[in-house]
């Protein structure tokens, strides 16, 4: 979410050149493998657990961590997705629009919610999906799992799971997709 | 693909923009669909309805559509204002504009009015809430967002899956007082510009003096007409604009171009019937023919609210792909 965000970004219709790879296809996989024992143990199972993807890079990783976790315990996992453009505290300064529709399961109170997002950068998109979660009921508890932690936060928030740590430079860009995860700029075209 | 600044007319988005309005008001389609169907986005904004013409649900519909995004909302009562001393509607218009407002919803019962508007205000985005016989946008939006809806869920899939590849060639029936009906106009548009067949079904005394220009064509038989249709969309006769005088009696109009319960079946299964409101039963639908399946009046007047809801947020708050502003 976070570096969509960025690629909208003036200069408008950057291109993303990649510079060096941080993480291989195998070692998402091995990362997202051990994230999920981690949820398992800090939730003591997965009982009332509600995995939630930001929209949109951390919806394929909420859907695989939801298998991760259903190989692990045996039990199909609940998986929600949402998208916080409507919750930004940016809107007016920065292009802000839905890349798609929240989907929430039921209500959340009483639930173990953990959100899952690609890159956690700033944290403000993390302060809009708890602002957001907070119209869908009371939950139990809420925890974070990224993918990458690239620094440089804005708001006193941090994850409770990481794939891997990574410092970067703020005008870096990190991109988490099916071929693992890359560190490059966004140029012009 | 630029923002308009304001929305006098479907003509203001294009068929970009039409489908971004729609696109968006199914995520504001599914914040009306949660327990808590309120949205912080447009905090701090003021959004003002001014209706010099009455209204039930365009005006409650852009009210409750500001609410829910936060927006704080003014309605101007104009039968209780100032315009009845006399104050003109560019001083009224200054005067509101004045207070800091961020947009101003105008309804009119002169074609134009907010176009008008529109010229006078410096910083406040115009949406026309239906002006004379000229347009009413955000109705025909909505029309298309319903019946997308409708064609998505006998799919299965969600409407946002189609696009707006689902309008083309999809033929469309427009019936009634087109002469004097501004949801006509907007409609042509939005129809027309998404791809869809526009056919107009009127008496000859109820057709626009001329149809030049218009990408539409003129059903020589209603019923054979009804057969073909995808969508019917039904006017009210607009008796306020002196429509009466334009037909024999209401019963013959009925009997000519009424939808009877004789015409419902004529229509294809899975047609379509589009009512805008207010609905004149046992005029131009039968009483029993507005509560079938088939009409989906009730469904339009729920989705106003989320169309309404994505074009404030598209004119106040969001931006679109590509746009180049100094916001």
């Amino acid at each position: 979410m976070a570096e969509r965000e960025r690629s909208h970004t003036r200069p408008l219709g950057g291109v993303f050149v990649a510079h060096s790879q941080v993480l291989t296809a195998p070692d998402v996989q091995r990362a997202l493998t051990r994230m999920a024992h981690e949820i398992v143990e800090r939730n003591g199972g997965v009982d009332d657990v509600v995995l939630i993807g930001l929209q949109t890079g951390g919806i394929p990783l909420a859907n695989r961590m939801a298998d991760a976790l259903g190989h692990i315990e045996n039990v199909d996992i609940t998986v929600g997705s949402l998208d916080v453009a409507f919750y930004r505290d940016d809107i007016g300064l920065r292009p802000v629009l839905p890349e798609a529709v929240t989907n929430i399961p039921g209500d959340l109170a009483g639930k173990v919610v953990v959100l899952v997002d690609d890159v956690l950068f700033t944290g403000r998109t993390i302060r809009a999906a708890l602002n957001a979660l907070n119209d869908f009921g009371r939950a139990r508890t809420v925890q974070l799992a990224v993918m990458i932690d690239r620094g440089h936060r804005e708001l006193p928030i941090r994850p409770d799971y990481v794939g891997k740590n990574i410092p970067t430079n703020r005008e870096e860009m990190v991109d988490v997709g099916d071929d693992g995860v890359w560190i490059g700029m966004l140029e012009d075209k | 693909m630029t923002r308009p600044h304001h929305l006098l007319s479907v003509a203001d988005l294009g068929t970009d923009g039409i489908a971004e309005v729609l696109r968006v008001a199914e995520a504001f389609a599914e914040v009306e669909r949660r327990a808590m169907p309120k949205v912080p986005t447009l905090r701090g904004k003021v959004v003002a309805t001014l209706f010099f013409e009455e209204s039930t649900r365009t005006r409650l519909s852009f009210e409750t559509a500001a609410k829910r995004l936060s927006a704080d909302v003014l309605s101007l009562a104009v039968a209780s204002s100032s315009v009845k001393k006399g104050e003109s509607l560019r001083d009224t218009i200054e005067t509101v504009e004045a207070m800091g407002i961020d947009a101003l919803i105008i309804r009119h019962a002169s074609s134009g009015a907010p176009h008008q508007v529109a010229r006078w205000t410096t910083r406040a985005r115009v949406i026309n809430a239906g002006d004379g016989w000229h347009e009413h946008p955000t109705q025909a939006l909505l029309d298309c967002f319903t019946v997308r809806q409708v064609l998505a869920e006998r799919k299965g899939a969600a409407p946002e899956e189609l696009g707006i590849d689902c309008f083309e060639g999809l033929r469309v029936l427009i019936v009634g007082d087109i002469r004097h009906s501004r949801v006509a106009r907007s409609e042509v548009l939005a129809y027309a510009a998404l791809g869809a067949e526009v056919t107009l079904a009127a008496p000859g005394s109820l057709l626009p003096p001329s149809l030049e220009g218009w990408p539409v064509k003129v059903a020589p038989d209603f019923d054979a007409a009804l057969a073909d249709a995808d969508v019917v969309s039904l006017l009210r006769l607009q008796a306020e604009r002196g429509s009466g005088s334009f037909v024999p009696s209401l019963r013959e109009y009925t009997a000519g171009w009424g939808l009877t319960a004789r015409r419902v079946d004529l229509l294809q299964s899975g047609a379509i019937v589009t009512h805008p409101g207010p609905m004149v039963r046992g005029v131009e639908i039968a009483s029993d023919v507005a509560d079938l399946p088939l009409s989906v009046a009730t469904q339009q007047v729920t989705n106003g609210v989320a169309v309404r809801m994505a074009i404030l947020f598209l004119l106040l708050g969001g931006e679109w792909p590509g746009e180049d502003s100094n916001v």
